[in-house]
């Protein structure tokens, strides 16, 4: 081929070298296998310094490699890229590993005699026992509290969206803002204060007002995220036929926005499920069942395994129990997650034709 | 059944700001009546007036008399709900209720807001979808989302909720800009057949659109950006816009306007 044959041909100002598609794939077990290697060679324990060593050659290399073959404004575009890639991994991986572990440790004792029995007489160094008695607690102390909280968060957030004006709502946002940060441990205080005033003995209705008090500001914001989301016009479409406002909000914006509030509050239910300072404070903690949540001490969840961890003095039996249980709260805040989303899918305007 | 409105000296506020100023007219049972005007002069908020809803929005207020058949709309112990029940509104936007069914948007005004036979129920939404002219497109489809619709089935769909509830008086707030030129025509072609019912009054930005559907139009502009808008004149559509009595109003309509 002549020089005049290549001048004669039109240079493209489009085209300009490219990696083949499969380079980052490339790119990344190749700096894996250059970080096995240092971590073998180096002597590193640590599985995790060869990750992020792995991590590093990864972002590295692809800013070199593309800098070298596609010029800089590429390797700007795919650093961007693997770094987002390589947080993300960053992520989940804790996540990940903390499912594993827990799931790897709970199924040692986790059967149907575990999920029915309490602790009863058994020690707390012993084998056997169950967590019958704490799921019981969970379920009631985390089911008065959302009876509580979620229709006063509701409403609430009815109140600020749809009425509120001027200072009074003002006050009331600013206030659920305070009440968001309220450590549990001051809740549990709280509620407390007010058990001793009136020398009360620890019961489980006590713990589900603490926890009420830490669910009600969550419901509430998200809540009222959801009402602003409802479109103005449907109100006004709603009122111009003559409808009352309290039936507008009630069959009209309501229903719209439902699966977005059930999903708030299904996420604030998760959150107090797995609060442990205020049942420790108001609830004590019970090994054996007691289905009466306004008398007498009763077990939860989360503080179940905190005690077995904190007075087993080293017992393997009590360790596997702990982990037994922390599988089963996991797999509660899940299924009710699961419940949300199927709700939020369920009620969702449709649009289908 | 129609009822006639008669509006005098009215002034409407949002928080501080005079929208509109001192407006008096009379608008008669069985006809159709287009307001016209450049943006911002207060059309919209004048219709708003007229069933109460302007109130809704906050900082919203009136002074002055609606008279609906001698009744005022503004009197102390005048419930807003019963007004937008004898007048009803359709907005620019087609806004159908996104978690009801074609049937349960038409029947929202009669189950939310006032009493009914069930029996009845069925024969009023056949009536007014067939009165909205869209009966035969969604006869097989009533349980399905109203949201499917094309814009101007939806539009329809609006109408038909808003004529389930028998208002004397049907508000259009631009009805069809939203649309294109063959939903336009349905829905004017709606309104010379409602007109024998009820009262229209319509807003609009299309100047043959006012001049196609009514009977009267009203122009209203405002002096200068900020200030109040007010009615210029009003008179039968024909003369307005052949022989209009108010340059400006010429101006406007032959596009010489500003």
């Amino acid at each position: 081929m002549s020089n005049a044959a290549v001048a004669d041909k039109p240079v493209s100002t489009l085209q300009g070298a490219t990696l083949p598609k499969w380079s980052p794939y490339a790119i990344a077990g190749g700096s894996i296998v250059v970080a096995v290697l240092i971590g073998l060679l180096g002597s590193l324990d640590s599985k995790i310094q060869w990750g992020l060593i792995a991590a590093i050659l990864f972002v590295v290399g692809t800013y070199v490699i593309a800098a070298r073959v596609e010029g800089s404004r590429q390797a700007k575009d795919r650093i961007a890229t693997s770094l987002v890639w390589v947080a993300f991994l960053l992520a989940v991986v804790p996540l990940v590993s903390l499912l594993w572990t827990t799931i790897a440790r709970g199924v040692k004792v986790l059967d149907i005699y575990f999920l029915t029995h309490s602790m009863g007489v058994v020690g707390d160094t012993e084998p056997g026992g169950g967590i019958y008695h704490a799921i019981i607690g969970s379920l009631e102390q985390v089911g008065l509290a959302t009876l509580i909280g979620a229709p006063i968060g509701v409403l609430t957030a009815i109140y600020l969206v749809e009425y509120g004006q001027g200072k009074l709502s003002k006050a009331i946002t600013f206030f659920v803002d305070v009440m968001t940060g309220i450590p549990s441990i001051v809740a549990g205080l709280f509620i407390l204060s007010l058990m001793l005033m009136w020398d009360m003995q620890p019961f489980g209705f006590a713990g589900s007002c603490a926890l009420a008090i830490l669910m009600m500001p969550v419901v509430v914001r998200s809540t009222e995220e959801m009402l602003k989301l409802v479109p103005n016009e449907l109100r006004e479409a709603s009122l111009a036929l003559g409808i009352p406002k309290w039936r507008t909000i009630l069959k009209v914006v309501l229903p719209t926005a439902i699966g977005g509030i059930t999903t708030g509050i299904m996420l604030s239910v998760a959150r107090i499920a797995g609060e442990t300072a205020p049942v420790l404070l108001l609830v004590f903690g019970n090994p054996f069942i007691n289905n009466d949540p306004f008398h007498g001490a009763q077990a939860s969840l989360p503080l179940y395994i905190y005690q077995q961890f904190a007075q087993s003095a080293g017992s393997g039996a009590a360790y596997d129990r702990a982990w037994a249980a922390s599988l089963t709260l996991i797999a509660f805040v899940m299924i009710l997650n699961l419940v949300a989303r199927g709700i939020a899918r369920w009620k969702a305007p449709k649009t289908g034709r | 059944m129609a009822k006639r409105i008669d509006v005098s000296g009215l002034t409407a506020y949002y928080g501080s700001h005079k929208a509109i100023e001192d407006i008096s007219m009379t608008v008669e049972p069985r006809t159709v009546t287009a307001f016209i005007g450049p943006s911002g002069c207060g059309k919209s908020t004048f219709l708003r007036t007229l069933n109460r809803m302007h109130e809704v929005t906050p900082g919203g207020r009136v002074e002055g008399k609606v008279l609906l058949d001698d009744e005022d709309l503004y009197g102390h112990a005048i419930d807003p709900v019963s007004v937008r029940r004898e007048i009803g509104m359709v907005f620019q936007r087609p806004n159908p209720f996104p978690t009801m069914s074609i049937f349960d948007n038409v029947a929202a005004g009669l189950r939310l807001a006032g009493s009914y036979k069930k029996s009845e129920l069925t024969d009023v939404v056949e009536k007014s979808l067939k009165g909205a002219n869209l009966w035969n497109e969604v006869k097989d489809r009533l349980n399905k989302p109203g949201s499917g619709l094309s814009g101007g089935q939806q539009q329809r769909l609006c109408i038909a909720r808003a004529i389930a509830v028998e208002p004397k008086v049907l508000l259009m707030d631009e009805p069809c800009s939203a649309l294109d030129p063959i939903s336009t025509l349905a829905i004017e072609d709606l309104i010379g057949e409602l007109k024998e019912r009820f009262t229209i009054v319509i807003v609009t930005h299309n100047m043959q659109q006012a001049a196609r559907v009514s009977d009267r139009t009203a122009f209203f502009n405002l002096a200068a950006v900020g200030q109040p808008g007010k009615l210029i004149e009003i008179d039968d559509t024909e003369r307005i816009f052949s022989n209009p009595s108010v340059q400006a109003t010429e101006d406007y309509i032959s596009g010489r306007f500003g």
